[in-house]
Order: C-alpha cells, then sequence, then structure tokens
C-alpha cells in the first residue's frame, strides 16, 4: 500500500495530486507528518507543500469544474473530517481523468459523498450567520465568539462584511483560536495572544459598553414575549437552532 | 435617545400583540449594501432565532402601537378588549431596529400597526419609521411593512419606495364571512391596497427598462395572511383564493395561520380547544405544491374533496386518487412527472435529472440521493426487479401502509409543526 506524509494543508493536498501524477502512482492514504505509518503500509513517500505545483492543479481543476463546484472542494477541506483529503484526492483524480465533467454523477459515491460533506459545511456557515451574536464592547467594538463543528467562519466574510459595513467588528473561533477582525475597510485574519479571557464568550461588565446588557435583556423578553404558548414545541425549536449555540445568544444564556 | 425600562416595557407588550402575524421571511430582495453605511438584504434572509414553539425569527416583528379603534372578532388587540397597551415613539422604533440589527439578532424590521384615528394618520405614523431608517440612518437592511386595510393610494406608493416587503391581510377568505367579523372592513378595503402595491411594482419595473436607475418598488413583492378555522370556509376556497392570489404579478406569499381561540367569548367563532395545527401544515404542503410542483388547486382540492386529507400530505393523496399516472420510470420520464412522486422532492428531482446523464439510476443510488424509498416505492420503476406498485396493490393498502396509525398517539398533538420558510 503506498503513503504519502504530508503537512495536511491545502496547498500540501494539491501537492500530493501533482506528485502522484507524475509519480504515476496513487497513494491510498495520506498522513500527517506525526502520524504513525498504517500497519501494512508499503513505501511511504513525504510530500513537500510547493505553491507552484498547487497552484497548477488548482488552475487545471478550473478548467474542468464549475466554480460552485470548487468552492465544494474548498468546503470539504474545510469540514477537517477525518480522510476527507482522501475523499478530495480521489475525486480530483476522478475530474482530471474523466472525459466529461464528473460534477452531476451521483451515482458514484465520492462524487455524492464530497456533495453531501460540501452542503453540511455550508449548513454550518449558514448557522453562523444565523446565531453568531456581537456584543458591544465600550471601545465601540463588535465583538461575536464562534464555535463552529466544522471550520466555516472563513465561509461567512461576505455575509458579515456586507451587513456590519459601518461597524468595527470580531468574530472569534474560540476552539479554532483564531477570528477576523474588521477595521471599517476590510476584514483580516488575527489570532489573539491573550485570547485565554475571551475562552467564556461573555465579555466582562467592566468591558461592555453602556447599554449592552439592557438590549441583550430586551432581545431575550422579546422572544419570550412572540412564543405562542398554545403551541410550545421545544423539539422543533432544537431542530432548528441546535443546543451548541445556545451559549452565545443572550436570548437563552443570558 | 435613552433606551430604558419604559421602552423595554412597551417592547413586551408589542411583541405580545403582533406574534399572531406568521409571515416572517425576508428574501427576495437586492438591497445591496452601499459603501459606508449600514446593512444589506442582499441574497437569502436568515432566521436569526426561534421561539420555544418553533417558528422562526427573522425580522423585529413589532407594533407601532396596539391601539385600535376596530373591533375585529379574531384579533386579541380589538378595541373591546381589555389588554395593556402601548404605543412606540418613532425614535424608539428606529433605535431598536437598528441596535438589534448591528447585534446580528434580526434581518429587519416587520412594521404593523393598530388603526389610530384613521386607516391614513396611521400609515403617515409608519411611514415616518421606515424613511427615517432609510434616509437618515441610511439602514440597508430589510423592511416589511404591513399596509392597513383602507390606506389611500398615495401612502401605499410611498411605502413601496422604502419598504422591500408591503403585505394587506385578508385575513377571511370569503367577504361575508369578513363583514361578520370585522365589522368595519369589507373586501374592498384589502385588496385596494393590494392593487395599489401591485400597480407600483409593475410600474416601477416597467420604468426600470427604461431607466435603469430608477426606484424599486417593494422589491421583494407583496404577501398576504389567511386565518383558517375561524370560519366555516373549506380548503378549497382557500387554496383557490391562493391560487389566484399568486398568478397576480408580485404576489410572494400567503401565509395560513391557524385560528387560536384569543377571544373565547366571541360567540361569532367557533369554540376551538386549539388550533388546527395540522390543517394548518397541510395548507402550507399544498401551497408548496402549486408553487414548485406544478400543481393546479384543482387537483389537490376539488368538488368531490374539498378539504384535505389530514392523516396523509396531499401529494401522497393525489397520487393515491390517480393510480394510473403511475409508476414513473425514474431513467426516462419527464422532470415534471418525476415531481409528481410522493416521496421525491424538488432537490432529489434535479439530482435524478442530472445523474441519468451518466447512466442509469438505480433504487439504491436514488436512496442515496435522499429520495424517502418507503414512499416512492410503490410509485416508480427503475429496471431493477419488480416491486408491487399501487397498480398491483390497491391504493387502499397503500395507504394503510403509509399513514399514520390510529390510536397510536395518547391525545391531540398540540406542537407547532414545521412551517417551510423557503421563499
Ligand atoms: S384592525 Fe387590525 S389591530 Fe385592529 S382589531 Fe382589526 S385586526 Fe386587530
Amino acid at each position: 500500500m503506498l503513503v504519502f506524509r504530508y503537512d495536511k494543508s491545502f496547498e500540501g493536498l494539491l501537492t500530493c495530486l501533482f506528485d502522484a501524477y507524475s509519480r504515476r502512482a496513487f497513494p491510498e492514504r495520506l498522513i500527517s507528518m506525526d502520524e504513525p505509518p498504517p500497519l501494512f503500509a508499503g513505501e511511504i513517500h513525504g510530500v513537500v507543500a510547493e505553491r507552484a505545483k498547487a497552484e497548477r492543479v488548482w488552475a487545471g481543476l478550473e478548467r474542468r469544474l464549475t466554480r460552485p463546484v470548487c468552492g465544494m472542494l474548498m468546503h470539504v477541506w474545510l469540514s477537517e473530517l477525518p480522510q476527507s483529503d482522501e475523499l478530495l484526492m480521489r475525486y480530483m483524480r476522478k475530474a482530471f481523468d474523466a472525459q466529461a465533467s464528473i460534477a452531476t454523477m451521483f451515482t458514484d459515491p465520492d462524487v455524492l459523498e464530497v456533495k453531501k460533506i460540501a452542503a453540511k459545511v455550508s449548513k454550518e456557515r449558514e448557522r453562523l450567520t444565523q446565531f453568531a451574536r456581537f456584543q458591544k464592547a465600550a471601545d465601540g467594538l463588535f465583538f461575536a465568539p464562534v464555535s463552529p463543528v466544522y471550520n466555516a467562519l472563513p465561509l461567512t466574510l461576505d455575509y458579515f462584511t456586507s451587513r456590519f459595513a459601518d461597524q468595527q467588528w470580531l468574530i472569534y473561533d474560540l476552539k479554532r483560536r483564531y477570528g477576523y477582525y474588521y477595521d471599517l475597510a476590510t476584514a483580516a485574519e488575527v489570532t489573539l495572544d491573550d485570547d485565554e479571557r475571551l475562552l467564556s464568550g461573555k465579555l466582562n461588565d467592566a468591558l461592555m459598553a453602556q447599554d449592552e446588557k439592557l438590549f441583550q435583556t430586551m432581545w431575550r423578553e422579546y422572544t419570550v414575549s412572540l412564543t405562542i404558548r398554545e403551541r410550545l414545541n421545544p423539539a422543533l425549536q432544537r431542530q432548528h437552532m441546535p443546543r451548541r449555540f445556545w451559549k452565545y445568544m443572550p436570548e437563552k444564556n443570558l | 435617545m435613552e433606551m430604558n425600562e419604559h421602552v423595554q416595557d412597551k417592547l413586551k407588550i408589542l411583541a405580545e400583540s403582533a406574534k399572531y402575524d406568521v409571515s416572517c421571511t425576508s428574501s427576495g430582495t437586492t438591497r445591496k449594501n452601499k459603501p459606508g453605511t449600514m446593512g444589506s438584504a442582499e441574497g437569502w434572509g436568515v432566521c436569526h432565532s426561534f421561539t420555544e414553539d418553533g417558528r422562526c425569527i427573522s425580522l423585529l416583528k413589532i407594533m407601532l402601537t396596539n391601539n385600535c379603534i376596530y373591533d375585529c372578532a379574531y384579533c386579541i388587540n380589538r378595541r373591546t378588549n381589555d389588554i395593556r397597551r402601548a404605543t412606540l415613539s418613532v425614535e424608539e422604533l428606529v433605535e431598536l431596529t437598528i441596535e438589534f440589527y448591528r447585534r446580528n439578532y434580526i434581518e429587519g424590521l416587520f412594521l404593523s400597526s393598530g388603526v389610530i384615528n384613521s386607516p391614513d394618520y396611521t400609515m403617515e405614523r409608519m411611514l415616518r419609521v421606515v424613511k427615517e431608517l432609510r434616509t437618515t440612518m441610511r439602514y440597508n437592511g430589510y423592511i416589511h411593512m404591513k399596509s392597513i386595510p383602507g390606506a389611500s393610494r398615495e401612502l401605499v406608493e410611498q411605502a413601496g419606495l422604502y419598504a422591500d416587503r408591503l403585505s394587506v391581510n385578508i385575513e377571511i377568505p370569503t367577504e361575508q364571512n369578513l363583514r361578520m367579523l370585522a365589522p368595519e372592513k369589507n373586501h374592498q378595503s384589502i385588496f385596494k391596497p393590494m392593487y395599489y402595491i401591485q400597480q407600483g411594482i409593475l410600474g416601477s419595473s416597467d420604468e426600470r427598462q427604461r431607466f435603469r436607475h430608477a426606484p424599486r418598488f417593494a422589491p421583494a413583492g407583496q404577501s398576504t395572511q389567511m386565518i383558517v378555522g375561524a370560519t366555516n370556509e373549506s380548503d378549497s376556497d382557500i387554496l383557490r383564493l391562493s391560487s389566484a392570489l399568486y398568478l397576480r404579478p408580485g404576489m410572494k406569499r400567503v401565509y395560513y395561520s391557524g385560528y387560536i381561540p384569543v377571544n373565547a367569548y366571541d360567540t361569532r367563532l367557533p369554540a376551538l380547544k386549539q388550533a388546527p395545527l395540522v390543517r394548518e401544515n397541510r395548507l402550507y404542503q399544498a401551497d408548496w405544491l402549486m408553487r414548485f410542483y406544478g400543481f393546479k388547486a384543482g387537483e389537490i382540492v376539488d368538488e368531490a374533496f374539498p378539504n384535505l386529507d389530514l392523516d396523509i400530505d396531499p401529494k401522497l393523496a393525489w397520487a393515491l386518487r390517480h393510480p394510473e399516472a403511475f409508476p414513473v420510470d425514474i431513467n426516462r420520464a419527464d422532470h415534471s412527472l418525476i415531481l409528481r412522486v410522493p416521496g421525491i422532492g424538488v432537490k432529489s428531482a434535479a439530482l435524478i435529472i442530472a445523474s441519468r446523464r451518466h447512466g442509469r439510476v438505480t433504487s439504491s443510488a436514488l436512496a442515496r440521493m435522499g429520495v424517502v424509498m418507503k414512499k416512492a416505492r410503490y410509485f416508480i420503476t427503475c429496471g431493477e426487479l419488480a416491486t408491487l406498485t399501487v397498480n398491483e396493490l390497491h391504493p387502499d393498502q397503500v395507504r394503510l401502509a403509509l399513514a399514520p396509525k390510529k390510536g397510536r398517539r395518547d391525545g391531540p398533538d398540540t406542537r407547532q409543526l414545521s412551517i417551510p420558510f423557503t421563499d
């Protein structure tokens, strides 16, 4: 069994495909730098991520696949699911080898699987746009803590920058410990050295803007007033708004 | 302006008063963000929260005031009810909208109001709110504004320039019943503003073909709502009215609201123990069949079956009444026929059509594409082993196999059922 070892970056994955074509040998498994090789590994090839190779592979994909399909591959990558890189590798290989586009060949399990995982990640993106909540800090910055199951935050930037164009904000993934800061012009990726104090997901009272507590309370009371008590259905509520998002939402956790 | 406990209290009262209006979607518009300003209503509107009854909160749904000079029997805010009354000022409403929006609580504002003094007086106050948001605050988020029944053309026309969506609620499907329950209203007071909105939409799309920058008029169209179960109309009455409304340009959604007996003392209304939620859900399903599946109202309900079957969904009900249309050959049939198969939705139908170009679609592939095989298998062939379809079996047998078993539930289900939100 042929195994490729690489740095688990997207660039690295595309380089793996490049190497596989130039060696005319395709790996059955992809492992990270510090992962022990599988039991029956035959040869292990170490891949060094190279921008030039990766760009050639991506350009080739863009010629064969439409933009939404390339976007789907990106979504699958951001899923961070175990072995999603191997799935992507098989998919990309099929895309290069097939005569016509494989994008709609849903009778192929890999094609369907890519679509399904991409849909899950895209759902998580949507949920971030639905349930992320900003708290206003005393200095005017709006802060939203998130902790999505998939790494979907980068996919939400178009939503947040177009809506909140005239306010400074920071959206921070507390699980992956990075975020985006928007300075009224562009959103840039940031990692905070002292993000420990944010881990609770709540600005403490000293850091909060003066009216912030009041607006959070008003919002919570508003959602309670809007409830039709003759129709209670908490299961339906949880289905649409999974519990794991509640911890940062003032209507659920003030 | 100071936000304080006083506003907090008014917000609660006015949310209570607005909560029975079901329309909540905020999509179908294309108001983009302009550099340096706030908000965007581009793309699909999302639900930002869900109440404990499982309904979507997308907009700040609120009344300007719950004072009202009218006395509609089905409404919690009728003048003869002894409830707490409140009125928000224009500034308070604007600030609440902006501050909620900035925190990503909402997609925008859904403003309605009780009638104070006169329909036009009320509309003018509402207009000041939306105008202030769009001009002074340069707010580009979503705005849905109710048009007050009986409002003048001029004010409806102004509203269309600021709001993304306008709506006038029909509430009661037939005029006779409307007059019985809402003596101050008649169909003309409702259909006239609806017509002004339609004219505004048509006029602006005309203008925009000639001048690209002509102002848009209610770019997300109009919607309306009917109360179900407060009066004796059949589902056929309701769906025929809906389908006539959908033929009108710019009519985007008809909402159905299962009647909740808020004024149980009023003997003109039926004594219901609980809202007809299953019926409401079936009406939404029927509405979807008309809008996305190519069904006509007359196919879903007719003289022989004027009411929807509460045990099975309307698509399955149609299929069982029309066994001659089946089985549908998954690998050959037209898209429109595939859409008619119970258990196949819009998405899986599209996947089937796309995959056929690459080869045969098998039953295991169907299951993977999300087809509900438990239902679909009675109505399809895909060139594999013969299974028993609705024609070999009798429709009654299929019905028995698919309808929920009677007597299993311990009593009526009072929960809110899922409402499809997509526009
Ligand atoms: S006019 Fe509107 S608010 Fe007033 S009683 Fe009738 S339905 Fe209620």
